[in-house]
């Protein structure tokens, strides 16, 4: 099994380690998965997201070859931003989720999944011009800083002048890539670091009282809060961002891309299946591949994420359901070990973001 | 208590005069993290040794409860629903069924307290 460079912290912490896209990561700490998840909603949690694939890519074509393996539009984007896309196969299907932040008009930074590595790189490599040249930089680490409290602490533990930095853009500071995102619907950063580096920032980090490491249990309740999707499991090469609610990352101006055809035409006249997010209101978890019932308890769907919200203090989750059944404020029903639990339709995410520029409701 | 037996999936066993109390142990409770949920069976219902009958719900996942003894289960604990930190060792509030022993010889193969305090040492 694969180690980050922060393994040894993780042990050194307590944690609870277990096998994720093979590395040996840590699931959660002392405190559990429950009080992690809040601890983040309320201070700060920090993240080793090491095990993630970041690229760079470079030449005069870069941004063509985005434009055909994404269906994403960087004209015109702001050197420094970051998007949230996906790369699609030919047949409109999902490759991988991924973050893209523009460098210069001719390099471009994307963190890519960690079960998908080894894909995605051959995959771009396959399509990539010969005046492009990836790069994966395997001496780096990620560890991400996401909380109401990241950017103080970040300011004071490190005295990095990140009070600035606008939602989704990025910042060099010498050697480090700082991003103002996150997969937990709070304000925070995403710090790429030479990993050599990466145990000492983490230790500085976890000096701070109002931080605490979070593992990847939390990691996943807390994207759930925010209906974000989980590679593998809410997308896969068989469903279409339009399928999967994703429309919105289609670039206006985006003609021709792989996939396009299906994408496209989805996104004019409609996907048979959407993902919505569900909440259960019966007592009772449901989980990954519970399925979807309507009133006359025909099957219409399937969860592809569920777990409780510690937050909601209720099971939420999504899935795929038959489109006329996809509106808010649906009545459905979850099958769970024969249970049939009422649940309702509901607009993700679940919760009130905190991001930078989010409007508090 | 000296008379408990246990089972190596954690539960536990306690004989009331002819009715089996049964609940899972502190250690079981510990290693699944944060409860939030417990699905009981219905009494009456029959049960295998072996076999699940109850289903606990923590934030991450959802563990099976199995049988420690076969029989016809005629108590719930429907409280422990609302009260799942009662959930454990102590059999005056964490049991989660009573029941009636179809095999009573299925008793002999559990472990006793000193077994099982050895067994979790190793794990």
């Amino acid at each position: 099994m694969q180690k980050t460079a922060l393994h040894q912290s993780h042990i050194d912490a307590g944690a609870k380690m277990g096998e994720f896209a093979g590395y040996d990561m840590p699931l959660y700490y002392e405190a559990g998965v429950m009080d992690e998840h809040l601890w983040t909603r309320a201070h700060a949690g920090v993240f080793d997201v090491s095990h993630m694939g970041q690229i760079m890519l470079e030449g005069a074509e870069a941004m063509a070859l985005l434009h055909t393996i994404t269906p994403s539009t960087f004209v015109g984007t702001p050197v420094g931003m970051a998007k949230y896309t996906v790369l699609t196969n030919k047949d409109g299907g999902i490759i991988d989720d991924l973050i893209v932040t523009k460098i210069s008009e001719t390099k471009f930074f994307a963190v890519i999944n960690a079960g998908c590595k080894d894909k995605d790189i051959e995959w771009i490599e396959s399509q990539c011009p010969e005046t492009v040249t990836m790069t994966v930089l395997k001496d780096r680490s990620l560890i991400a800083l996401q909380g109401p409290s990241a950017e103080k602490v970040l300011h004071e533990t490190l005295y990095l002048d990140i009070l600035g930095l606008k939602y989704m853009r990025m910042v060099q500071i010498d050697e480090l890539y700082i991003s103002r995102l996150g997969y937990t619907g709070e304000d925070g950063f995403e710090v790429s670091l030479p990993s050599e580096h990466a145990p000492t920032f983490w230790e500085r980090l976890n000096e701070h009282e109002e931080v605490k490491p979070i593992g990847l249990a939390a990691r996943d309740s807390l994207r759930l809060e925010m209906g974000y999707c989980l590679y593998g499991h809410d997308i896969d090469e068989k469903t279409s961002p339009i399928e999967a609610d994703l429309s919105w990352l289609v670039g206006k101006d985006a003609d021709v891309f792989l996939g396009s055809k299906r994408i496209l035409a989805e996104k004019e006249a409609g996907s048979d299946r959407k993902r919505v997010g569900i909440k259960i209101l019966d007592k009772g978890v449901a989980r990954e591949g519970a399925v979807i019932l309507n009133e006359n308890d025909d099957p219409i769907g399937q969860l592809t994420s569920g777990g409780f919200s510690p937050t909601l203090q209720t099971s939420i989750g999504q899935g795929y359901v038959e489109s006329n059944y996809s509106s808010p404020g649906s009545q459905v029903k979850v099958e769970v070990r024969g249970r049939k639990l009422a649940a309702e339709i509901v607009k993700m995410p679940f919760i009130t973001p905190n991001v930078k520029t989010a409007k508090k409701a | 208590m000296s008379g408990i037996k246990y089972t190596k999936d954690h539960e536990w066993v306690m004989m009331d005069g002819d009715v089996a109390v049964i609940g899972i142990t502190d250690y079981a409770k510990e290693a699944l993290g944060d409860l939030v949920y417990l699905e009981l069976p219905d009494e009456g219902k029959e049960i295998e040794k072996g076999r699940d009958f109850a289903v606990v719900e923590s934030v991450k996942a959802a563990s099976e409860i199995y049988a420690p003894v076969s029989g016809e289960i005629t108590e719930v604990n429907a409280q422990l629903v609302d009260m799942l930190d009662d959930l454990g060792s102590d059999p005056e509030k964490g049991w989660i069924v009573k029941m009636n022993l179809s095999n009573k010889s299925e008793l002999e193969m559990l472990m006793d307290e000193e077994a099982y305090q050895t067994y979790i040492k190793d794990l």
